[in-house]
């Protein structure tokens, strides 16, 4: 090491500097959020269904709740698959491609009961994965910003019309919601899905408490794979042990909307939740 | 992001960008005050970063395409987008040599760089789009790989 001590040069900093970025780079950002904000002002409501771990059933509870519910509500309904790595949603709900272009943007697809449909299973061949054109060198590093960006983009530049309510299956995890949160300034909040066991229950408490704590309302707990339905008489069996969608309900002080049984084997195409589930979830946008 | 000529202590101005072709970014601004001109020179892993939030160094020159990072940064279906233009403008007038280029641009992506290299035209005025005109206009917009 030199002990040389170089002249120290002084010069303004970022914010001592106070002309905009010649490239408008807030400004384009802004403008981002903007086009957001103007597509979803034609939208009744927005909600999420999220929960905290994969393989509880949250498309299909999604799904469900979007077919039953789409005819009674003026505009109808429309699903947002935001699990952009392992899309769901368009194929339950019978919904497929191609995507037609307009002056309006993307029209989504129509699938059960004409819900409005945009997922990235409508963009990628079978059964293959998500990837990306870029280079895989440090993709750690803009992949969750391109994630953000593609949920930006269905959400400003599909053509939602006047749907009535837009359903938004997360995928797992609290991360997703943040960013919802931050581009749906009005988001109505979040069904949250769980089975019963106590293993989900903590999964799916750790998303609700991050949720809860960026603010964003909680609208109730969705107990799927509550028991089975015999489909021989019908009544109710037991399939895990545990009682997490009650007990996660009194911990956040939020309601149970509803336990949804395993139907087996599938009694339609069409997916289904009991009547008076789809009816509660409607109940707290209210 | 702003670049300040510390000798006259005044912001400098954006100028020009490239995108070669291999993954990096070039930027050039000057000072107003005593000209001097730098190029910034970004590396793969910070073009993709900028270009990851959808936003462009030197500002936007052409309106947003409808999920236009969708269609540039996910490997998609061929038939994923419906290339039926029912109603296709007049001009600009595509040669085919330049039908031909567009061609070569996966389909998941063809229509929205098509409306790219339209709009652009009609910008500037071109009434046909050659090889040429396509050339410019990437260069001029950053149309890397397109």
């Amino acid at each position: 090491m030199s002990d040389r001590v170089l002249p120290s040069t002084r010069f303004r900093t970022y914010f001592d500097v106070t002309g905009d970025d010649r490239s408008g780079l807030m400004a384009q950002v802004e403008a981002q959020r903007q086009r957001v904000t103007s597509r979803l002002a034609d939208v009744g409501q927005v909600a999420a269904v999220m929960s905290g771990k994969g393989g509880v059933g949250k498309s299909y509870v999604t799904a469900a709740f979007a077919a039953t519910v789409a005819p009674s509500i003026p505009g109808g309904c429309g699903v947002l698959d935001a699990d952009l790595k392992s899309p769901t949603a368009a194929r339950l709900l019978n919904a497929r491609g191609p995507l037609q272009l307009s002056d309006a943007g993307v029209v989504p697809a129509r699938g059960h009961a004409g819900v409005r449909v945009m997922s990235t299973d409508l963009l990628l061949e079978d059964a293959a994965p998500l990837r990306w054109r870029e280079p895989e060198a440090e993709r750690f590093v803009w992949r969750s910003a391109l994630e953000s960006g593609v949920l930006r983009e269905f959400l400003a530049d599909t053509d939602w019309g006047g749907t009535g309510l837009l359903l938004v299956d997360m995928p797992p995890g609290a991360d997703g919601v943040a960013d919802l949160g931050a581009f749906v300034a009005d988001l109505r909040g979040v069904y949250v899905v769980t089975v019963p066991s106590p293993e989900s229950g903590r999964s799916v408490g750790r998303t609700m408490r991050a949720v809860s704590e960026a603010g964003i309302p909680i609208l109730g707990v969705i107990e799927n794979m509550s028991g089975y339905l015999c489909p021989r008489c019908q009544l109710p069996g037991p399939l895990f042990e545990g009682n997490a969608g009650a007990e996660l309900a009194k911990r956040f002080d939020v309601p149970v909307l509803g336990r949804v049984p395993f139907f087996a084997p599938p009694q339609s195409d069409i997916p289904q939740i009991p009547g008076e589930v789809a009816g509660r979830m409607l109940e707290v946008l209210a | 992001m702003k670049f300040l000529c510390i000798d006259c202590d005044v912001q400098m101005d954006y100028e020009d960008r490239r995108q070669p072709g291999d993954g990096t970014f070039a930027a050039a601004f000057s000072c107003s005050a005593c000209g001097r001109r730098i190029a910034m020179l970004a590396n793969p892993m910070e073009t993709q970063l900028v270009e990851s939030l959808g936003v462009q160094i030197g500002g936007r020159a052409l309106a947003p395409q409808p999920m236009e990072l969708v269609r540039s940064s996910i490997v998609g279906r061929d038939d994923a987008f419906d290339e039926t233009e029912s109603d296709p403008p007049a001009k600009p007038r595509w040669t085919p040599e330049s039908r031909a280029r567009l061609e070569r641009v996966p389909r998941f992506v063809r229509s929205m760089v098509r409306s790219i290299y339209n709009q652009w035209a009609k910008e500037h005025g071109i009434e046909t789009i050659t090889p040429a005109i396509m050339d410019k206009a990437r260069a001029d917009l950053g149309l890397e790989g397109m």
